[in-house]
């Protein structure tokens, strides 16, 4: 779980956290203002399975692509990247074309996520 | 033995009445010390709260453009949002701003760019609040600068700068320097303040931002008022007379869904706040004692789902408000959960406002639910429970000790997913979310025209902000920079090479890389 850019709202990053954590999943949480070469390089080193994202504040269009641009780079195109915010509709479609696999608007249930992950992911 | 003829009364015999009210609990009027049921004895009869919308974004062109409309439609005063490349003290043009100039807020990186901001504003006239933490003596400069070109004498400033550090720390996370050199330089503001500005604030001591995070209504009285002592403590260690600053320490909460917890959490807030000036501080100005305070309906209420249902959230919140005493407020728009507000949206909220004032009726009379049992009930424990907390913090040494202890932090973290638990097991509704959702989406049956924020500000600012380098006196920026360094390091108060270094149009970023040098930068230790 990432927080890129300058924002510092993590109420949303934190309760993900631990729902993820209290169904069974490992989470490493970066903290916060991390830069897409952080959060790839974090994702390498922990040798995760799914990036999670958290973005409110309308910078996504900049720092999404730049994370996927560096997945592929480095040649991780195995771990899943999932991005949740403030996202409008039309940015999720975008953002998904590029390789995103899910995009969790505001209201998106804990168990919408924990369930999306679970089934995208092989246990192990 | 009949009932008329037996005596009630306690083995003392102190008389038993047949049934007790709220006359006979002892609750001061409204304007009488401890201020639970407000701070004027006519409040809105006298004068009525200000309405602020909080507003900015892309360029300080267009943001200005925005207030000149917001107070041609009746709003009596104007609160700056500023993007978050000038919340972290960086310039446009810096590679951490990309993607992020003009989403959030205005983006002011010089003198220049504030000039552009109140072009045609006069801000003898106008009151303004500005948003800002960290950086927040650099705007605050750059606004007394701008007040000085309009020939405006600072004595008649009013306004607030945000200028909370502590909550950064403990919720909103927009902090550059380590705490105790962040509150020095909020120390010297309050003393910049107490020789310069009488009628400007210079700390807004914010709990909007603590709830915003996912505190209950008690933490976020709790920690706010916690922070106002510790900005107390440290204002009178730099050898200040407490009625010499206090009268301008004003608050700002959050307005949230629980209607009466609410009204009784500003009740609260204004008693207890009252007992700490005059018990802890020994405070004699009646002005030291009376908690002012701004409230914000909950950005974090408001849902993406049927958007629409935002307008009557807002308007319960604000009517909480209002009975709680607020003295000025700031409704949200029904789009806040997608985007910035577009101009349709924030004229709803502000009308919002002025039914509340003008046709509601409830600003007739101060404190109107005073006297309630559930009322009275409910602000005496909020009262107890905040109290606990204040007492918790005092025994860990204060605030600084218990955010470095990440205490305030994790109690937050906790309430907001026992929050977001109850909203995922159906034990809270959220209307439209998770009970009575409708199937069609609402965008759908209904569009917001979205305000939609590209890369051109980012662009034109960064223009803007090479052509001023080009153009100014940069071995005078240079020696302003030097002086402002010298000062920090030092223990003189910052304010007057701060307003050097604005005068000669260093920019923001350049200010706070010169105090990040002397100061360093903070990272906190996540805690989930």
């Amino acid at each position: 779980m990432a927080k890129p850019g300058l924002d510092g709202h993590d109420r949303g990053a934190k309760v993900i956290a631990r729902a993820l954590r209290d169904a069974g999943m490992e989470v490493i949480y970066t903290g916060l203002r991390q830069t897409p070469e952080m959060i790839v390089n974090a994702a390498l080193q922990e040798d995760v399975q799914v990036i999670g994202l958290s973005i409110l504040s309308g910078a996504h269009n900049a720092i999404v692509p730049r994370v996927l641009e560096l997945l592929r780079q480095k040649e991780m195109t195995d771990v899943m990247l999932i991005v949740g915010g403030i996202v409008p509709d039309e940015d999720a479609a975008a953002l998904k074309s590029q390789g995103v696999a899910a995009v969790f608007q505001p209201g998106a249930s804990l168990e919408a996520i924990v369930t999306f992950i679970k089934g995208a992911v092989p246990v192990g | 033995m009949k009932s008329a003829d037996r005596q009630f009364t306690t083995i003392s015999g102190v008389p038993i009445e047949p049934v007790y009210g709220p006359g006979d609990v002892p609750n001061p009027a409204p304007g009488e010390f401890p201020y639970t049921r407000g701070i004027h004895r006519d409040m809105y009869r006298g004068k009525l709260w200000t309405m602020r919308q909080f507003s900015g974004f892309a360029t300080p062109e267009e943001t200005n453009l925005r207030y000149h409309y917001l107070l041609a439609q009746g709003q009596t005063g104007l609160s700056v949002a500023f993007d978050l490349p000038t919340l972290m003290g960086y310039d446009a043009g810096h590679p951490l701003s990309e993607g992020e100039v003009g989403k959030c807020g205005a983006p002011i990186s010089s003198l220049e760019d504030m000039e552009i901001l109140f072009r045609g504003i006069p801000l003898g006239d106008v009151s303004v609040s500005m948003t800002i933490n960290s950086p927040a003596s650099v705007l605050w400069a750059m606004y007394l600068a701008v007040a000085q070109q309009q020939g405006v004498p600072w004595a008649r400033l009013s306004g607030t700068l945000q200028n909370d550090i502590l909550k950064e720390y403990i919720a909103q996370k927009e902090y550059i320097y380590p705490p105790r050199a962040s509150m020095r330089l909020v120390t010297d503001t309050i003393e910049f303040g107490a020789l310069h500005t009488p009628k400007f604030n210079p700390v807004s001591v914010s709990g909007y931002h603590i709830r915003e995070a996912g505190s209950t209504a008690v933490q976020e009285l709790a920690f706010t008022l916690r922070d106002g002592i510790e900005y107390v403590d440290w204002a009178l260690e730099r050898g200040l007379d407490i009625d010499d600053f206090a009268p301008r320490l004003s608050f700002f909460f959050n307005a949230h869904n629980d209607f009466f917890e609410e009204i009784a959490k500003y009740r609260a807030a204004r008693k207890i706040w009252a007992l700490v000036m005059r018990e802890r501080y020994g405070a004699a100005s009646e002005r030291s004692l009376k908690l002012r305070f701004h409230a914000q309906t909950a950005g974090c209420s408001l849902t993406w789902q049927q958007p629409y249902n935002n307008v009557v959230r807002t308007a319960l919140q604000a009517m909480a408000a209002v009975l709680g005493g607020a003295q000025s407020l700031h409704t949200n728009s029904l789009d806040e959960a997608y985007a910035l507000p577009g101009e349709h949206a924030v004229t709803i909220a502000l009308r919002t406002q002025q039914v509340l004032a003008f046709e509601s009726g409830v600003a007739a009379a101060p404190d109107p639910f005073g006297g309630s049992y559930f009322l009275e009930k409910l602000t005496l424990d909020t009262e107890a429970a905040a109290n606990r907390y204040i007492r918790q913090i005092d025994d860990m040494g204060g605030m600084i000790a218990a955010i470095e202890a990440g205490f305030p932090q994790t109690e937050i973290a906790s309430a907001s997913y026992r929050y977001q638990r109850e909203i995922e097991s159906g034990q809270r509704t959220i209307v439209g979310v998770n009970r009575f959702q409708s199937d069609v989406s609402q965008s759908d049956a209904a569009p917001i025209d979205l305000l939609r924020i590209g890369e051109t500000s980012a662009r034109r600012q960064t223009a803007k902000l090479a052509a001023l380098r080009a153009r100014r006196d940069n071995s005078n920026v240079q020696k302003t920079l030097d002086a402002l360094r010298r000062a920090a390091e030092g223990t003189e108060n910052t304010m007057p090479p701060l307003l050097d270094a604005v005068r000669a149009y260093a920019t923001l970023g350049e200010i706070c890389d010169a105090l990040r040098a002397v100061f360093g930068t903070y990272q906190e230790t996540p805690h989930i």
